[in-house]
Formats: structure tokens, C-alpha cells, sequence
């Protein structure tokens, strides 16, 4: 018997063609098949709302939208983006107090129960939330906003006839902070757990107070991150549905008055309040809303991102 | 600090005495709570508690920032009254959590009996009947939607973190991100406009609300689900290669028992975000007074738009309804609340020790 080949070069062979077991085989192309399933979902999800929308584009006529597409959803584009950037005025500041007290001011044992706590606050349902909205948090605030409008009804915002059951834009702007409060204060807090302790404490020996400190060592490591929880929790705002469907009372209209019973619906509210009695192309009308819907908050979305992405080296957010 | 002169900034750098700050706040709380009650008595309103405790605050931080100021010092009055307006606005997020809770269980034990989980509300008017076709709904269609999503979304993850490398990956990762802030309505419009092409216009069907749920839920397990297993160990991975164990055994028997507690974790805290999900389902699921226990076929009630139809289509005797409502939103906040409470116990108890 002669060694037609040397062992050294059998081994080379064994080496360039490495063994491919079926089961590697189909796992991985499972995993990838997943993979690309998600994207397949998603480029699913464009196209049906793209194809369902499109009668409402093509100008045949809908007896719910007289004056076209745009005449239509206009008023809840204005509604949406009101609702979500007083939400977001209201909520910001909020959610970097309850950050910064969760991880510089409680001390460390309570802080964890009080971050479960907020927590909490983003697991409950945002029917639940619509509930408590108009049934306690209307009838509590609507004395407060009577004396707004007696003493700053110059400014527009506060202007016109108080609304007496408190169904206004103002009562859901305000439960829609509350809805994206924790989930801001928990992106937010934890940026600020990651402030390099090396920065905190040579502040605080150079006699920095606390707040000094704060100011010169956590806030600008944590810009970042503020602004990109910030856009996060606006996706979130623009896109809730029930608790606004619930809470506003509403009609088509455009105006900057927060305290009165004229409102500009949301797209998402309007939609939930319709689809379930609508019909024939009005379907196809409320579909195209959800499709700027969806447009929208993508763009918000991908803005975020944006900012996380191009600020990555600067900060923990990611 | 060019001159050798003390800088007016730590000029006055006594202490305030610790009885101070306390003895503040109470001061400023009844005050407030003594004015606005006057003026409430003189309006013949009543009194606006909201006014009572936003005076309170502000007085309390006035009042701090100013006799710190004279005696402290100007900087540790400003720390002094940042320290308030950050307490207090911590205290502004867990008011409503308490409120909210106080609310949905004293209104909520109202009709928290044997028939609201025994009954549905066929033929029901007014008082009596319960919620038994939604729960069951609810149950059904959030298992279906955890069969479709949990199944893809670890294998995604399992994607990312073991094989996904190059544009692929890239782009799946970012698309999980736009997956996530895909809006719960928009959701429920894609499951009604890919029925609709099958079934017809008008279609309503359990299965349609567990794909829009699983749509809302993946991204969430995918995310959860990658966490986990990229805190696995390579030197786990690598002792696996190194005695000769297939990559995909090496996964299926080394990473994915050690992150096993992780993963079941991230599943109950997305099942806990979508059972609650409303506005998908009132659009695909619709809703039915009666029991139906099969996904396929019509109209399938939850327990999300049951509460949601319970207020907003009140019938005669309005409180039964509403009451009813209550006690949806209770249920719906204890099936939460157990899932996230489960979910901690399973990490605590289950992850591996290190």
C-alpha cells in the first residue's frame, strides 16, 4: 500500500472544505428565514395600507370627505401633532426630574422600589388610562381650568368657553404624558446611571453642590439621550389611540384653544371612533389617515434614531 | 477669584439648621390650604386641591430658596430649591399611579363577583351580567399571538446575535427598530386590510387581532430575546466548539438554556404590553356580546374593548355599565400586574447563578 497523498495535505483538504451538518444547515437558514420575515411583515404592512388606501386618493368621490383627501385629514394631522407636543412640553421636564431623583437624589435601596413603581405606570393599559381619564382626572382638573381662562384667557391657548366636563385637549395632553412619563424616565435614567462616576466626583471635589454637579457633569453626558427619549415618547404620544378616543371630545376643526369642547380629533382617535360602524370606501378613507399615521411617526422614529446613532460615541444610549 | 477676597458666592456659609426645610413645607401647606379654603368660602366653590398643593409647593420653594439665600449662601439656595422641584417632580408621576390604582380597585370591586367571571353579556340589559366572552377572547387571541410571535422573534434574535453579519443584519436590526414605533392602530389596520383581501370587506376575526397583537409584539421579544443572549459568555460558545459540538447544538443546548430565565422574562413583559392593547382589536376583532370560542370565525370580544364598549356604549341604567367598565379595568390591571410580577420572579428566581 502506498500513501498516494501525505497526511499534511489530506488535513489542507479537510480544512478549505469544512464540514456543513444538516442541522447547521437548517438552523441557520431558519434563524436568517426569521430575520428576513421581519422585514417581509413590515414591507406587508406598507403595502396593505398602501393598496387599501389608495381609492381615497384616486379622487373618487366619499361622502365623508367632500372637499378631498388632504381637506380631511388635516384638521386630525393638526389634532395629533398638537396633542403629542404638549404632552411632550409636560412630560420632558417631568421625566428628567423623576430620572435625576431616581439616580442622584433617593438613596439606593429606595430608588430601585421607586423605579419598579414607575415601571408600573407603563404597564397599565392605555384603556385603563382612558377610564381614569375622563371619569377622575376631568371632573379634578376642570376647576383649574376654569380659573386659567378667568385669569389667562389673553392667551389664546387658554381662550373661549371653559369646557364643563373637562374633555378638553389640555386633559388628554396630560394623560398622554402620563402614558410616555415612564418610559422616558426609565431611557433617561438610565443615561444618567451611566455618567462616568470619574466626572461626578472631581465635581464634587471641587466643591460643586449637587446641582452643580448635575449641571456641569450629568446633563451634558445625557443631552443625547434626553432629546432621543424625547422623540421616542412623541412616537409614542402620536400613535396612542384609546385614551384620546376616550377622553376629548372632538370635532373637525383646527384651533389652538386647549380649554374648551371644540377639538381637533387625533388620526388614531378618529380612526378607532369610525372604523367600527364604517363602510363601503369610507374604510378606505380611514385607512389612508392611518397610513399619514404611520408616515409620521416613522419619520419621528427614524429621527430618533438619527440623533442616537450620530451622538453614539458621546453617549450611553445605545 | 483673581482677588484674594472671598468670592460673594460662599459668603454666609453657615448651615441651615435640619429643622428648617420640614418646618417650611408645613408652614407653606397650611397656609395654602387656609387661603384657598377662605376664597373657596367666599366663592361658594369648592375648593380646588390642585391650587392647595401647587401653592404649597411654590411657597415651600420660595420660601427655601430665599432664607437659604441669606444664610447659606447663593449656590446651595439654588441647589436647595432644584432638590425640591425634582422631588416634587417625582411626586407628580406617582400621584396619578396611586390615584389611578385607588380608582380601579374601589370602583373596580363593584361587580368583581362570581358572575362577572361565570356570564357574558348575552341578553343582557342593566344590571347583572359579566365579562366571561372576553376574557376568554382576550386569553385566546394573546396566546395566538404569542405562538406566532415568540417562535419568530427568537429565531430573529438568535439571527442577529449568532449568525447575522454584514447589510443583512444591518437592516433587519433597523427594521425591528421601525417595527417597534409602528403605532397600535396602524397595526390593527394592516390585519383588517390583509383580511379583507381574503374574507371581504367588513371581515372581523379573533386571528386577525392575534396578527396585529404578534405585529406589536415581536420586535419586543427580539429585543428582549438579544439582550439576553449577548450576555452569554463566548467562553461558553467557544468550550462547545472546542469539544466538537455543532454551532447550531452549541445554541440550542448551551446559549439558550443559560439565558432560558432572560428570555421567559422579556415573553411575559411583552405578553403584559399587548393583552392590553385595544385599538387593534376594536378594528379586527370587532365585538360581540355573546361567547365565541373560535378565532376563525366572526366577531370575538376582549377584555380591552370590552371595557372601552362598556363606557362608551352606555344602555339603560348607565351605572351598571359603567360599573361594569371598573371592573374590566381591574381584571385587565391584575392579569398585568401578575404577568410583570411573574416575570421578575422568574428572573430572580431562574437566571443562572454567576
Amino acid at each position: 500500500m502506498k500513501d498516494l497523498l501525505p497526511m499534511t495535505s489530506i488535513e489542507n483538504i479537510r480544512a478549505q472544505t469544512p464540514v456543513r451538518r444538516l442541522g447547521d444547515i437548517v438552523f441557520s437558514n431558519a434563524a436568517t428565514f426569521a430575520g428576513v420575515s421581519i422585514l417581509a411583515t413590515l414591507a406587508l404592512v406598507a403595502a396593505f395600507l398602501i393598496a387599501e388606501s389608495i381609492p381615497a386618493f384616486t379622487g373618487v368621490e366619499i361622502a365623508a370627505a367632500k372637499n378631498g383627501f388632504w381637506a380631511y385629514v388635516g384638521p386630525f394631522v393638526f389634532g395629533t401633532v398638537f396633542a403629542s407636543t404638549i404632552a411632550l412640553l409636560i412630560a420632558t421636564p417631568l421625566a428628567v426630574g423623576i430620572a435625576l431623583y431616581i439616580s442622584h437624589f433617593a438613596n439606593r435601596r429606595f430608588s430601585q422600589v421607586l423605579g419598579y413603581a414607575v415601571d408600573l405606570l407603563a404597564a397599565v393599559p392605555s384603556v385603563v388610562y382612558g377610564l381614569w381619564g375622563i371619569l377622575v382626572l376631568a371632573p379634578f382638573l376642570t376647576p383649574s381650568y376654569r380659573w386659567l381662562n378667568e385669569n389667562l384667557g389673553w392667551i389664546p391657548f387658554f381662550s373661549g368657553t371653559v369646557s364643563a366636563t373637562g374633555r378638553t385637549m389640555l386633559t388628554v395632553s396630560i394623560v398622554l404624558a402620563i402614558m410616555v412619563l415612564p418610559i422616558m424616565a426609565a431611557l433617561i435614567r438610565e443615561i444618567f446611571l451611566q455618567t462616568p462616576r470619574l466626572y461626578e466626583e472631581a465635581a464634587l471635589a471641587l466643591g460643586a453642590t449637587r446641582w452643580e454637579m448635575i449641571k456641569m457633569a450629568v446633563i451634558p453626558f445625557g443631552l443625547p439621550g434626553i432629546i432621543s427619549a424625547a422623540m421616542l415618547g412623541l412616537g409614542r404620544a402620536l400613535g396612542e389611540t384609546m385614551a384620546v378616543a376616550m377622553v376629548l371630545s372632538p370635532s373637525a376643526v383646527i384651533g389652538f384653544a386647549v380649554l374648551t369642547s371644540t377639538n381637533p380629533n387625533t388620526i388614531a382617535a378618529n380612526i378607532a371612533l369610525q372604523f367600527p360602524e364604517a363602510g363601503g370606501n369610507y374604510v378606505n378613507l380611514l385607512m389612508a389617515t392611518g397610513l399619514v399615521l404611520f408616515a409620521i411617526t416613522m419619520l419621528v422614529n427614524l429621527g430618533a434614531r438619527w440623533v442616537i446613532n450620530s451622538r453614539k460615541e458621546f453617549s450611553g444610549a445605545n | 477669584m483673581t482677588s484674594l477676597q472671598q468670592p460673594s458666592s460662599l459668603q454666609g456659609s453657615k448651615d441651615l439648621p435640619r429643622f428648617v426645610s420640614p418646618a417650611l413645607l408645613l408652614a407653606s401647606a397650611i397656609i395654602s390650604l387656609v387661603t384657598q379654603t377662605s376664597l373657596a368660602a367666599t366663592t361658594a366653590l369648592e375648593i380646588n386641591l390642585l391650587a392647595v398643593v401647587v401653592i404649597a409647593v411654590l411657597g415651600y420653594a420660595l420660601a427655601l430658596y430665599l432664607i437659604s439665600y441669606f444664610i447659606e449662601g447663593k449656590r446651595k439656595a439654588k441647589d436647595r430649591f432644584v432638590t425640591v422641584l425634582v422631588s416634587s417632580a417625582f411626586a407628580v408621576a406617582i400621584v396619578p399611579l396611586i390615584s389611578l390604582a385607588y380608582t380601579v380597585v374601589t370602583k373596580g370591586a363593584a361587580r368583581f363577583d362570581l358572575d362577572f367571571f361565570t356570564l357574558s353579556m348575552r341578553n343582557v340589559v342593566g344590571q347583572g351580567g359579566g365579562a366571561l366572552h372576553a376574557i376568554v377572547g382576550t386569553l385566546e387571541i394573546t396566546g395566538l399571538a404569542t405562538l406566532i410571535s415568540v417562535p419568530i422573534g427568537i429565531m430573529t434574535a438568535i439571527y442577529l446575535v449568532e449568525y447575522g453579519r454584514g447589510k443583512l443584519a444591518k437592516m433587519v436590526t433597523f427594521f425591528v427598530d421601525v417595527m417597534t414605533g409602528v403605532p397600535s392602530i396602524v397595526a390593527g389596520l394592516f390585519a383588517y386590510a390583509l383580511f379583507v383581501v381574503f374574507f371581504g370587506p367588513g371581515v372581523r376575526m379573533g386571528i386577525g387581532g392575534a396578527i396585529a397583537l404578534s405585529v406589536l409584539m415581536t420586535p419586543v421579544v427580539i429585543r428582549a430575546t438579544e439582550e439576553m443572549l449577548k450576555i452569554v459568555p463566548n467562553e461558553l460558545r467557544e468550550a462547545a466548539y472546542a469539544l466538537g459540538v455543532p454551532k447550531w447544538l452549541t445554541i440550542l443546548k448551551v446559549v439558550l438554556p443559560t439565558s432560558l430565565a432572560g428570555i421567559a422574562t422579556g415573553i411575559m413583559i411583552s405578553i403584559a404590553r399587548v393583552i392590553g392593547e385595544t385599538a387593534p382589536l376594536l378594528i379586527i376583532a370587532g365585538f360581540t356580546a355573546s361567547m365565541n370560542y373560535n378565532p376563525f370565525d366572526e366577531r370575538m370580544a376582549t377584555l380591552p374593548v370590552f371595557v372601552f364598549t362598556s363606557y362608551a356604549n352606555q344602555g339603560v341604567e348607565m351605572q351598571a355599565y359603567v360599573d361594569r367598565a371598573w371592573t374590566g379595568a381591574l381584571t385587565l390591571m391584575l392579569i398585568v400586574m401578575i404577568l410583570n410580577l411573574a416575570a421578575r420572579l422568574v428572573s430572580k428566581f431562574f437566571s443562572p447563578k454567576g
